[in-house]
């Protein structure tokens, strides 16, 4: 739509507007005040949920606080105690291997896309189902493979036993346990993955396909130069979207191991609720430090993406 | 359309495709198989460590009746629907005014607004945790079916409105101009042209949000502790305790808890997709 559109709107309608009667300031200014009227009920709502909460958690963070009593003022106290965290390191490291190896959901999502771009009998319900991991809450996926990882009575244990060996405690093991979570986050992620690449799929130009086949491209080096290139708003949202969902985890590890075992599968987002809300003490002000400092790790990313985003709207989108 | 067509090659490689498809989809959904399988067992299969080999008995209307005879399942399924359907419908009303006041109108603030409602849709939630549960402390509204929907409502604004102002830019604009033209009241062009015009939007939003507010985990165990008010999902781990061991129950009462938003996505894929890769697919 033109920029030059919308004055010129307001004289036509004012010329249109019955003549001789006075109007009233709003009737003047509408152009200008609706908008505002319009935004009011979702400002006020997102402004005290989620835009103040994040400057009060930055105040907080300032603050020893137990969420009762007074809270007292310790500067960079809570700050230069998590440098010296040993779980603040593990929590760090595991938000990086999540990052790493959740992102392997990208391609694997790609994968299943192309197995199933067909159009055999049956195809839509085969792709429904094949996302059906998605839908399922992450609770519920985590009960699940905790169960599975079960080395008594778990699948995991009785392939291990078939081949003759003695089954590993995955979640017991600090070893394994973060790797096993992720694996078990990475099934939806790649179902998400899947789907997006799927729909991008469906809008691929056939004449583009048609002409690359004519140059003589065809398998890997269609994929890589006449596939990927027109499946990149696919590609940025799944990596958008699987980024995001990485530093999120939370859901997983609460249900799985809580953090355990003594901590090695514990990430931020999981460290700082342990630290604010649970049995560990109310450490409100520790809690928040950590709140914080994930905030800034999202806030590289979120720029990122907005700024990917301003770029395609000021080529008119 | 890539790959190349299946048909179009020899028939072995046909029939390979069509062989593995159902095993290839076997093995993906295991986990599920495995769990539904469970669920169906007999306590007796249980206790004698049977978990994946034939079950000696099928026990599935016993176990499925039992989760809600032995347990509060009930009561967190009312909850669990008492959350999510009032956020759905607050969260979409809010981003249908919101996305038309950003998708509409030239002003300044616009492009920036539109931002921070998408930033504040990806911030992680441990930061928005003390001051919201503190702030719901305060009000009373701690430990509240109408404390996590008023959170979760103004949560999912962010992203609503995202889909929303990027739906509404995509329609005519010269149907609005017209309407203005013709001296309609701003408020009337809303209801009476655009809102008929977004109702697949508002599909896609609805089931979208559903699910994502049915399958919440996080603010169910922040703002609640009672069994009150406390939704399916962050009640699934409570069961997990009451139920020890009794594996056949548990695995019931997960696959009870996603029924709801499996079946919204069967009933309403197209706007559930949709809804996903916000509103890239036309259909």
């Amino acid at each position: 739509m033109a920029t030059a559109a919308l004055p010129e709107t307001e004289t036509t309608t004012r010329k249109a507007a019955p003549g001789g009667q006075p109007k009233s300031w709003y009737q003047k200014n509408r152009l200008q005040i609706a908008p505002w009227l319009f935004l009011a009920p979702a400002m006020l709502f997102f402004t005290v949920y989620v835009i103040a909460p994040i400057f009060q958690s930055m105040w907080i963070s300032f603050y020893a606080w137990d969420g009762l009593g007074e809270a007292e003022w310790v500067g960079l106290g809570n700050y230069s105690e998590l440098l010296d965290d040993d779980r603040f390191y593990t929590s760090l490291w595991n938000n990086l291997l999540w990052l790493v190896l959740y992102l392997l959901a990208v391609p694997a999502g790609l994968f299943i896309a192309l197995f199933l771009n067909q159009t055999v009998t049956g195809m839509r319900l085969y792709k429904s189902l094949f996302f059906f991991p998605f839908v399922i809450s992450q609770v519920v996926v985590g009960l699940i493979f905790s169960w599975f990882y079960n080395p008594n009575f778990g699948i995991v244990g009785k392939v291990w036993e078939f081949f003759g060996a003695v089954p590993p405690s995955i979640l017991g093991d600090e070893n394994f346990v973060t790797y096993g979570i992720i694996f078990a986050g990475l099934w939806p992620q790649i179902a998400y993955c899947m789907i997006l690449y799927l729909t991008g799929l469906n809008n691929v130009s056939p004449d583009q396909v048609e002409a690359g086949r004519l140059d003589g491209a065809k398998g890997w080096k269609m994929l890589r130069y006449v596939i990927l290139p027109q499946l990149w708003p696919a590609t940025f949202l799944a990596i958008v979207v699987t980024v995001i969902g990485a530093l999120r985890s939370f859901d997983m590890i609460a249900i799985m191991t809580q953090g355990g075992p003594y901590g090695s599968s514990n990430v931020l987002s999981y460290f700082m609720f342990e630290q604010a809300l649970s049995e560990y003490g109310f450490r409100m002000g520790y809690g928040s430090a950590i709140a914080v400092v994930l905030f800034l790790i999202m806030l590289v990313f979120i720029s990122y993406f907005l700024w990917n985003m301003y770029q395609d709207e000021k080529d008119g989108h | 359309m890539f790959p190349k067509p299946i048909e179009k090659s020899s028939e072995a490689v046909q029939t390979t495709y069509k062989i593995f498809l159902p095993i290839a989809l076997f093995i993906w959904l295991l986990p599920l198989l495995a769990i539904f399988m469970t669920s169906v067992r007999g306590a007796g299969d249980i206790n004698t460590g049977n978990m994946f080999g034939w079950p000696t008995s099928f026990q599935m209307l016993e176990n499925y009746t039992a989760v809600f005879t032995e347990s509060e399942a009930a009561t967190y399924f009312l909850n669990s629907i008492k959350i999510t359907v009032p956020t759905v419908i607050l969260s979409i009303a809010m981003a249908c005014l919101a996305g038309y006041a950003l998708a509409i109108y030239r002003f300044k603030a616009s492009l920036w607004l539109f931002f921070i409602f998408i930033a504040g849709n990806f911030v992680p939630f441990q930061i928005l945790m003390v001051p919201v549960r503190q702030l719901s402390v305060d009000t009373g509204l701690y430990n509240t079916v109408t404390g996590l929907v008023l959170f979760h409502a103004a949560f999912q604004t962010g992203f609503c409105t995202l889909f929303m102002r990027n739906f509404i830019k995509a329609l005519p604009f010269e149907l609005i101009e017209s309407a203005r033209i013709e001296g309609v009241g701003e408020f009337k062009i809303f209801w009476y042209l655009v809102l008929p015009l977004v109702r697949p939007a508002i599909a896609a939003l609805a089931v979208l949000i559903f699910t994502f507010i049915w399958n919440d985990y996080f603010w169910a165990t922040v703002l609640t502790n009672g069994e009150s008010s406390k939704p399916i999902t962050a009640a699934m781990k409570a069961l997990n305790g009451q139920f020890v061991s009794r594996w056949h129950l548990v695995s019931a009462a997960s696959l009870l808890a996603a029924v709801p938003p499996v079946l919204m996505f069967f009933l309403m894929q197209k706007h559930f997709i949709a809804g996903l890769t916000l509103g890239a697919t036309k259909g």
